[in-house]
Order: structure tokens, then C-alpha cells, then sequence
């Protein structure tokens, strides 16, 4: 593989049109060839031309290098929501491949924002987006905060702790669900042995009350340490001078906290923040695995919603409008939200 | 840090290019899709003897029922090649039918003398044709099945537990006739130590996400004289779906729920009903007769232990129905291995041996058997509940009518959302605006 | 954390304020694992043990699990099972010692194998093309450079089951549905956006002076690329690659959406493992320990990419 692009022993410039070509693949015989055509064209080639050449062929490998990536995007991102932009119009359905399709206008958008049901998905998921952020900056933010203390051996206790964001959200639901059982779960065992509570008076997945705490905690436990990492290289990037200065002007830690690490930490909770609250506005794997939407549909997320009309009741139309109404949503928000963001940083 | 990407370019280039390759599908090879439980697993015992015969191999795709609707339309509707048989479910004739997904079955019955009048009735009805009941076959019907009970017949004998039942209710423990004494037998048992543990009434279905608690719904509103149209073929749902019957039957089913189902009983479907009852925990629980052969050889609650009765009486004597027939499906690569499988499935002694393997066969040869009503336990009730089964819409749109009474009736009795009567009207307003986009309204 | 802060230089904080941290930290780790402790051995549980009540912290280990997740088993009468001879292996016993046959082999081996072909294959592709595209923008003025990169960024924020409907009508039509082909194609196409954006960042610190050195002496572009530039992004590769590896491996939606069953994975397979009633939670926590033992090996290997990765991706986003 390599000998290919191996330059000949002396100092030629092998930068020859025939160069150009050498990312097709071509055999090993073939490459000396190639080589032996590139030296002489070098000979033959008067040096400006070989400069003119140089340039030609740089902007051709961007080109080379970019085109794959921008056609498989097109392919696969673009060209698909160009497509969902257009069934959101019509009355089409995946699983009546021989009825006809009618454009239907904006009946679809006026449904979907109609529908109470909808709306309904949006307050959950804002419910689970809000306290799981909450309660991940808090906590990460702590972790952080501790374990830039440098004690012995945080490093491996980091590592320890990222372990949960490694895994895969729809396993770690089904097994959440597992732990959560009213009377042969751990969950519900533990939380009895510490308070006396008999372990099968409360159901956390079963019940309107908790469920929608269950899968807060389980996105807590999971996602606490990716946004401890973030903080942790915000605090990280805090220069010494700045405490050092802090100590000479004898500010008291409280006041340190206050008026240096928060601040200079910022942005970094900001972005953490971003990252997450796309995700779990997002979020689908784990809550289908842990509860189904259940019960009735305390815990249904918009994502949850989503797939339903689509892939169970397969109103394609009408939940490609939705799908656009929801990634519109993220999108608008995510960058007023980075505007924001950017003022902060600029301060 | 070199030589693990090296060894890991390697590795996932190897990977790359075996994925690229097309698998080699053997023209001797057939995958047949079902869900997966016990009467799939006999099925695959079954078909060991298929493959001695033919030298086809058969591979299996067994998906647990909350996942199989969704999981196999998509199949379906994705054009995909993973099936070449499907055991499906009686709701998805129609669908299937009217977008060809489904090889229609008649010239074949014909060429090779395959008599659907050799089958019962009911059954084909149910599993086999397309617009029901016309002699248009896109099944053999493979699996009878409806909805029925169980119960702890070891407790139900104990002395001092009928004494205390007669003192309490003023009538003879015995297996519920209706549905009133039905709640009031699980209200008896609900909280008793029985062995020296806690147990509860009964175990029905709650599951929200596939059609649990649609089926369990189901039993209590058919016994109630539920109809889905005022009058039949002309969708008028009004008056018919909540109608006072309805809302006495859902309100019943939601007692029975509030009342006497073991703890976190909340998204409860075949699975979790079998648990329920193989711990020890319920005195009483509904599930398909498919899981009964099962039940009766379970070492703990089977044989002497366990009893079966078909659902009870409300105003109606009424089964909800279950089972399925088998397909072809249209895009498989071997129809010819396909059709040979049915042909052989349908001979009467195979279907013998589906029923000894735990397989409900509704051939004629097994079930008007003098000795079948004896051969189980369970097989009389099953002739029973067989001649009384009603069954969900099964429109194309079914899927569609299906969630919204998942989402209506998890509502009202899980999260407890509003009354019976709006559930119901909700029920008819979201199955009113279904046909009304089908242009059936 | 406290006034002795002063006592010491401010880098390094006190020693008790270290072994205060050090416990919290420690602590929250070890309830961190828990989860993860009980599924590993509930693994080893028989079924009776794994749904016992009070849960069990002692018990008999046994393969059962692991028997029960490679198998399919059907119940049967103990003549039929007499009828059928002396069990050949381990796991036929067991089984026979719950009135049970073993009726043939699950699907999890090649659920597994689905996940690594596609796995594997994904972050090949979505690196390889990544490392290329970030190159390009890197080191060359694209025109409209900043508008590619935040597109090619904001496909992540889409929702996936959005971004599902219409491939699925699309592979519906190029016959790509339930293959891994599809499948692979679809995660490098999301995959491909971060790791352009992670290694545009690795490249950008590269000095553009080693490749001027490198063509001065007579390399083209492309070699300078491949000899001088890719070696230095090494570290940035791997830390990519384990993103791009722990996306695909994990991804459940696309897979549940667009797979059945040849090209399924074991994320959708996995919670679908069930016995004779319920789930059989001994054989899903042996399916759940065995799927992810990869990721763990790989964390534990390339923790300091990982974390370089992470932290850095934060920062430039």
C-alpha cells in the first residue's frame, strides 16, 4: 500500500500529471511504471509549469478529498429530508405502496400542531430534558470539580466512572428495567434497605409519578460522567496565574469559586449543555426499552410519538411533518442557543 | 498506539469486505418467521422432520410478541427477503393481501388436493381468507388460539380456603361462570398468605406498546355484548364501541386490574401473566391456550396443580381471538421449498404430531378425533372458546386501530386518565377520523 | 476547597482536601457500578435465583445464561426426552434438567457478528473518509468552507427516527433494507460528520511547515499526506475511530427501523431475549456482559484517546 506513494531515492519531484492519479489503486508492477513515467515527466517538465501542475493537483485532491464524504452526506442526509420535506405535504403511507399519493398541503403541519397528543410528547420530553441536564451539571459539575483535586489515582477512578456512556442506551434500558422490578429488582431493594419501605409498595417504571423520574435517573447515571469530562477540561484550561493572583489579593475560596472558576468554566458547562440537550431531545433507545412510553403515555417522548406514527401506524405524511416540525425545533433553538453561548465566551 | 490501529485497519478491512460479499443463500434453506414462545419452539422440534424428508434446512426467526407486529410489517413493508414462510396474525390478511405481500394459496390447495374443508371452520375464516369469510386463501391455517384461564386448582381444593370463601360470599369456591364471580374470586385470594407467601388475584394483560391490553380488554367487553359497528360493514361506531355495555365491560376489566394483580403490574403481556402465575404469586390468570401445554408440564404450578376454564360469561359468551395462519411470502427466493413445506405441514399426521408437541392443530383429523377432547386437560375448553371467538378489526388500517385503543384504554385503567365513557369516546373519535382518511366514512 | 489552599501553592491542593475528594469520587464510582456488578452476576443465576425474592447476592453459579442465550429450548414430556438418548454436551444437560430440549441454535452468534461487520466496517469507512475531508478542509481553501463544515455538523442533530423514514423508503427502493451493506453506509454517513469535525481540529495542529519540508524535498501532496501528515494524526485517528466504533456498536434506533433480521444487531436483539415466559434475564444479562465486553476492552485500552476526544471535540465545537 504504501510503496506506492514512495518517492524515488534521489530528490526528484515526482509530481507529475501522472501522479494525480494515483489514488486509484493500481498493482504493485504497475507502480514502478508509474514512477519511472512520473521521473521523466519531472525531466521533461520546465519548472514553472511542475508549480502550475502543483496547484492544479492541490486543488483536485480537496476536491478528490471532500467530493466523498459531500456525496455520501448528500446521499444519505440531504437528499432524504429533501424527500421527507416533500411527503409531509402528501397523504402518503409506507405501508400502501399501490395507493395513490394527493398532495394534502399543510393539513399535516396543522394536525400535528393541533394534536393534543403531540403536545403532550413535547411537555414530557421538555420535562425529561430539563431535569436530566439539571441534574447532570450538578453532579457532573461536582465530579469534576473533585477530581481536579488530582488525589491518587483519578485517573483510574475516572476511567471507572465513564464506563456507563460507553454502553449502549437501548441495553442499559432493558436492563434498568430489570433493576427497577417492584419486588425482584435491586433498585427497589436497596432504596427499601436504607428507608424500611417494603420494596413492592412503589413501582418506579409502573407508576404516573415516578416513571418519569425512572428515566431521569437512568440518563443521570449514564450521561453524568460525559458532562464531567467537560467541566473537567474547562477547569482544567482555568490558568494558575489567576488563582495565584486571587491568593495574593487574600479572596476566600467561596469567593475564588465564585469569581473565577465559574466564570472561566462557563462556556464549557454551556457546551455541555448543548450536547446534551440535543441528545435527550433526541432521545429514544432507552426510554422505549425502560417503558415503552408507559404507562398510558406518561413517559412518551416526542421521539417515541414519532415512530409510532411512522413505523406502527405508518402515516408517513403526516410524520415527515412532524419530523420537520421537530428537527426545525432543534435547529432553531441550538442556534440562538450558540449566538449565546458565543457572547459568553467573548466576555 | 501504531500497531492496535494497524491491526484494527486490518481487522475492519477484512470485516468490510465479508460484509460486502453477498451471502450465499443455499437454494435447500428456508427461514420461517413466527413469534417466539413455546409453540414456535415446538415447531422447530416439528420440523426436524421435514428437513429428514426433504434435505431443506430450516432456519428460524422467532421475534417475542410485543416486538413481532412491528418488527415483521416492517419486514413486510420494506420489501426485505428475511421470511420465506411467516406464521402472521389474523389481522394482517388484509394489509398483506391488498399489497401482495402474500402468495395466494388457491391454485396451489388445488393442485395438490389440499381441501380447506378439511380444517374447522372458524379457523379458516379467521386465518386463511381474504375479504373474510370468501373462499380467497392467503393461509393455511396453522395455530388455533384464543384467550382463556388458569388457576391454582390445588388452592381452590384446599378446605379451609373454600370454608373461608363460603363464609365471605355466601356461594361454593368454584371456577368463575361470569364475570362478576370472577372478580370476586380474585378479590377473595388477593392478599392471602397461601404456602406461606402473598398472593393475588389475577394476572391479566396490561401491556401498552404492542396489543396487551387490547387483548385482555377484549375478553371482558366481548362478554359484555360489545359490537365494534352498530351495524356491520358500515363503520358506525357511535353508540356501538361506547355503549353502556362497553363502558360496564372496560369498567370491570379496570376493577379487576385496580383490585388484584400482583405488584408492578403495569406493562404486563404474556411473559410477565406466565411469571406471575409460575411464582406462586396469582390465583388466577388469562393468557392464550398456546402457552397451556407449557403450563401443564411446568414442574411447579403443572399437572395436578394448575385448572383452565374459558373465558366467563358477561351478557355474551365470548373468546378473544388469537392464532394464526401460515404464508408464503411473496419476495421469498424459494417458493418452490416454500409451497413443499405447506404441503407437508398440512398432512393430517404432521398435524397430529404439531398437536402431541404442544402445537394447536385445527385440522379436522385431530380435532374431531374421538380421544382429542380427552388428550389435554385444556383441549375441551379450547372447542369451546374456539366456537365463540371475535375477533379485532381486521382492516388494513388495522395497526392504526390498534394503537389508539392501546393508548385510550392504557390511559384509563393504567395512568388512570378520565372515566371509562371518554375513554371509550375518544376510542370512537380517533377510529372515526382512521376510516374517514381510509375513505371508508 | 479550603482556606489550607493558601498553605500550598494553588495548583496542588491539600492533602485532606485530596483524600475528601478522593472519597466522594471513589464512592460515586463504585454506586456507578452496581448496575453493572448485578447484570454480570445475575449472568451466572439460574432463572428461579434471577427473579428470586428478596434478589440474591449469594448464589449457586451456573452456565444456564449462557446456555439458555445460545439456544433455542422447547418444554417437552420427560418420556419424549427419555426417548432421545444421553445429552452431548453441557448445556444439553442442563437443559434437560429442566424437562427441556435444546431445538437449535438463536440468533445471537450472528446478531453479534452483524454488529461487529457493521460496526467495524462503519468506522473504517467514516474515518478513512473523514481523515480525507477534514485533510481537504484543513489545508486548502474550499469555497464556502464554514457552510459545509456547519452542515455537515448540524445532520448529527437530527433525530434519528426522522432521519429514518425516509431511508427506509429509499432502501425500500435500492433494496438496501435489512443488509449490511445499508447499514454500514448509514452509519458512516453519520459517523462522518464528527469525524471530520474531530480530525479538521488533530490536522489543523499538525504544522503545515513538516509537509512544505516534506514537498520541498521532493514529496507530492499525496505522499506528504500519507507519509508526514497521517502519521502525526495517529492519536487523533484512534480517538475518532473509538467515537465513531462506540456509535455504531451501540446505535439502536437505525437498527430496530431499518433491520429484520440478516443485518440486525445485537442492541435490537438483545432485550428480545426471552424464555418460556417473561424475559429469561439470566441469558439477557449473558447476552448484555458478552456485548459489552468489547466496548469495556476498548475504554479500558484507549482511555487516554477517549478522553482526548471527548474533551477536545467539546472544545472546538
Amino acid at each position: 500500500m504504501t510503496a506506492r506513494f514512495r518517492p524515488s531515492g534521489r530528490a526528484v519531484r515526482p509530481d507529475a500529471p501522472a501522479s494525480r492519479f494515483l489514488v486509484t489503486p493500481v498493482t504493485d508492477t504497475d507502480t514502478s511504471l508509474l514512477d519511472k513515467a512520473a521521473e521523466k515527466a519531472v525531466r521533461v517538465t520546465p519548472a514553472p509549469l511542475a508549480f502550475r501542475v502543483r496547484g492544479l493537483s492541490d486543488r483536485a485532491i480537496a476536491w478528490l478529498f471532500i467530493t466523498p464524504t459531500i456525496a455520501l452526506l448528500l446521499a444519505i442526509n440531504i437528499f432524504p429530508l429533501i424527500w421527507a420535506v416533500y411527503l409531509s405535504f402528501t397523504n402518503f403511507r409506507a405501508n400502501r405502496p399501490n395507493a395513490e399519493i394527493d398532495g394534502v398541503g399543510l393539513t399535516n403541519y396543522q394536525r400535528v400542531l393541533n394534536d393534543p397528543d403531540i403536545w403532550q410528547a413535547m411537555q414530557t420530553t421538555a420535562h425529561f430534558v430539563f431535569w436530566t441536564i439539571l441534574l447532570q451539571m450538578l453532579i457532573g459539575f461536582a465530579l469534576a470539580y473533585l477530581i481536579d483535586r488530582k488525589f491518587r489515582g483519578h485517573a483510574f477512578w475516572t476511567t471507572v466512572i465513564l464506563i456507563p456512556m460507553m454502553l449502549s442506551p437501548a441495553v442499559v434500558g432493558n436492563f434498568w428495567r430489570f433493576l427497577y422490578q417492584p419486588q425482584i429488582g435491586l433498585f427497589n431493594y436497596i432504596y427499601s434497605f436504607f428507608t424500611g419501605v417494603p420494596p413492592s409498595s412503589f413501582e418506579m417504571l409502573g407508576s404516573v409519578a415516578l416513571s418519569p423520574w425512572a428515566i431521569i435517573i437512568v440518563d443521570t447515571w449514564m450521561w453524568t460522567p460525559y458532562v464531567m469530562l467537560i467541566c473537567l477540561a474547562g477547569l482544567r484550561s482555568i490558568p494558575d496565574y489567576l488563582y495565584e493572583a486571587a491568593e495574593v489579593d487574600r479572596a476566600s475560596a467561596w469567593r475564588q469559586f465564585w469569581s473565577i472558576t465559574v466564570p472561566m468554566a462557563l462556556p464549557f458547562i454551556m457546551l455541555a449543555v448543548l450536547f446534551r440537550a440535543i441528545e435527550n431531545f433526541k432521545m429514544f433507545d432507552m426510554v422505549v426499552l425502560l417503558t415503552g412510553g408507559g404507562p398510558g403515555s406518561t413517559t412518551e417522548v416526542a421521539s417515541i410519538t414519532l415512530k409510532r406514527e411512522a413505523f406502527e401506524s405508518w402515516r408517513t405524511g403526516r410524520a415527515s411533518a412532524f419530523a420537520i416540525i421537530l428537527f426545525v425545533a432543534v435547529f432553531g433553538l441550538a442556534n440562538i442557543y450558540v449566538k449565546a453561548l458565543n457572547k459568553v465566551k467573548q466576555r | 498506539m501504531r500497531k492496535i490501529t494497524k491491526a484494527l485497519l486490518g481487522a475492519t478491512t477484512a470485516l468490510t469486505i465479508s460484509a460486502a460479499l453477498p451471502s450465499v443463500s443455499q437454494a435447500a434453506e428456508l427461514t420461517l418467521c413466527w413469534a417466539a414462545w413455546d409453540p414456535a419452539n415446538a415447531l422447530v422440534e416439528l420440523s426436524k422432520d421435514f428437513t429428514a424428508q426433504t434435505g431443506t434446512e430450516m432456519k428460524f426467526e422467532f421475534v417475542p410478541w410485543p416486538n413481532f407486529t412491528d418488527r415483521i410489517l416492517n419486514e413486510l413493508n420494506s420489501g426485505g427477503k428475511l421470511c420465506d414462510l411467516l406464521i402472521g396474525d389474523s389481522q394482517w390478511l388484509g394489509g398483506s393481501a391488498e399489497n401482495g405481500y402474500y402468495v395466494k394459496l388457491n391454485d396451489f390447495f388445488d393442485k395438490e388436493g389440499i381441501k380447506m374443508s378439511d380444517f374447522a371452520e372458524a379457523a379458516v375464516n379467521a386465518y386463511a381468507t381474504w375479504p373474510k369469510g370468501t373462499p380467497n386463501y392467503w393461509a393455511l391455517p396453522a395455530m388455533g388460539d384464543a384467550n382463556a384461564w388458569f388457576y391454582r386448582k390445588d388452592w381452590f381444593a384446599k378446605p379451609e380456603i373454600q370454608a373461608e370463601f363460603k363464609k365471605a360470599t355466601g356461594r361454593d369456591l368454584t371456577v368463575p361462570a361470569t364475570w362478576a364471580e370472577l372478580i370476586e374470586t380474585a378479590k377473595f385470594f388477593n392478599g392471602k398468605e397461601i404456602d406461606g407467601k402473598k398472593v393475588y388475584g389475577a394476572a391479566i394483560f396490561t401491556e401498552r406498546a404492542s396489543e396487551g391490553i387490547t387483548m385482555g380488554i377484549t375478553q371482558a367487553l366481548y362478554a359484555n355484548g360489545f359490537k365494534y359497528e352498530m351495524t356491520p360493514g358500515k363503520y358506525d361506531m357511535e353508540g356501538a364501541v361506547n355503549s353502556p355495555d362497553a363502558v360496564k365491560g372496560l369498567e370491570e376489566y379496570k376493577e379487576l386490574y385496580k383490585c388484584c394483580t400482583p405488584p408492578g403490574y403495569t406493562d404486563a403481556y404474556m411473559g410477565e401473566t406466565l411469571d406471575a402465575f409460575k411464582s406462586g404469586q396469582a390465583a388466577m390468570a388469562m393468557n392464550w391456550f398456546a402457552f397451556f401445554p407449557g403450563l401443564y408440564k411446568d414442574e411447579n404450578v403443572g399437572g395436578d396443580k394448575i385448572g383452565f376454564f374459558v373465558n366467563p360469561k358477561g351478557t355474551t359468551a365470548a373468546s378473544t381471538l388469537g392464532g394464526q395462519g401460515i404464508s408464503v411470502v411473496a419476495n421469498t427466493d424459494n417458493m418452490d421449498g416454500a409451497l413443499a413445506y405447506i404441503k407437508w405441514f398440512a398432512q393430517p399426521d404432521v398435524q397430529k404430531k404439531w398437536w402431541t408437541l404442544g402445537g394447536y392443530a385445527v385440522h379436522n383429523a385431530v380435532l374431531t378425533d374421538p380421544s382429542f377432547k380427552d388428550s389435554q386437560p385444556f383441549a375441551a375448553d379450547f372447542l369451546v372458546a374456539m366456537n365463540q371467538v371475535q375477533d379485532f378489526w381486521q382492516e388494513p388500517s388495522y395497526a392504526i386501530l390498534l394503537q389508539a385503543m392501546q393508548k385510550r384504554m392504557h390511559d384509563y385503567v393504567v395512568a388512570d386518565k378520565g372515566t371509562a365513557k371518554e375513554a371509550l369516546d375518544g376510542l370512537v373519535s380517533d377510529w372515526t377520523e382512521v376510516f374517514k382518511d381510509d375513505g371508508k366514512l | 476547597m479550603s482556606t489550607a489552599n493558601a498553605a500550598h501553592s494553588v495548583v496542588e491542593p491539600s492533602s485532606t482536601s485530596k483524600r475528601i475528594a478522593g472519597a466522594i469520587v471513589i464512592l460515586y464510582a463504585v454506586i456507578t457500578m452496581v448496575p453493572l456488578a448485578w447484570i454480570f452476576l445475575t449472568s451466572f443465576k439460574s432463572p428461579p435465583d434471577s427473579i428470586s425474592y428478596p434478589p440474591k447476592i449469594v448464589f449457586q453459579p451456573t452456565l444456564e445464561g449462557y446456555c439458555n442465550l445460545f439456544t433455542t429450548r422447547t418444554r417437552q414430556t420427560p418420556d419424549y426426552i427419555q426417548s432421545l438418548g444421553a445429552p452431548t454436551s453441557t448445556c444439553d444437560e442442563i437443559t434437560r434438567n429442566r424437562n427441556m430440549v435444546i431445538a437449535g441454535a438463536s440468533n445471537y452468534w450472528p446478531r453479534f457478528q452483524n454488529s461487529l461487520i457493521i460496526a467495524f466496517g462503519s468506522t473504517f469507512l467514516a474515518v478513512s473518509l473523514g481523515t480525507l475531508a477534514a485533510y481537504g478542509f484543513s489545508r486548502f481553501k474550499v469555497p464556502l468552507a464554514d457552510d459545509l463544515l456547519f452542515f455537515i455538523l448540524s445532520t448529527r442533530m437530527m433525530p434519528p427516527i426522522a432521519v429514518a423514514i425516509p431511508i427506509y423508503l429509499m432502501y425500500r427502493q435500492l433494496g438496501l433494507s435489512d443488509t449490511a451493506l445499508g447499514m454500514i453506509l448509514l452509519y458512516t454517513a453519520v459517523n462522518v460528520s464528527l469525524a471530520v469535525w474531530l480530525l479538521k481540529g488533530f490536522i489543523d495542529e499538525i504544522p503545515r511547515e513538516y509537509e512544505e519540508a516534506a514537498m520541498i524535498d521532493g514529496y507530492t501532496r499525496l505522499q506528504a499526506f500519507w507519509r508526514v501528515v497521517l502519521p502525526q494524526a495517529t492519536t487523533g485517528i484512534a480517538a475518532t475511530a473509538i467515537f465513531c466504533l462506540i456509535f455504531a456498536w451501540n446505535e439502536y434506533a437505525f437498527a430496530v427501523l431499518l433491520t429484520s433480521g440478516s443485518a440486525q444487531t445485537a442492541p435490537p436483539f438483545i432485550p428480545t431475549i426471552i424464555g418460556e415466559g417473561g424475559q429469561d434475564w439470566p441469558a439477557v444479562a449473558a447476552g448484555t456482559t458478552i456485548f459489552l465486553v468489547p466496548i469495556l476492552v476498548f475504554t479500558i485500552l484507549l482511555r487516554k484517546q477517549l478522553l482526548r476526544g471527548i474533551t477536545f471535540g467539546a472544545v472546538r465545537k
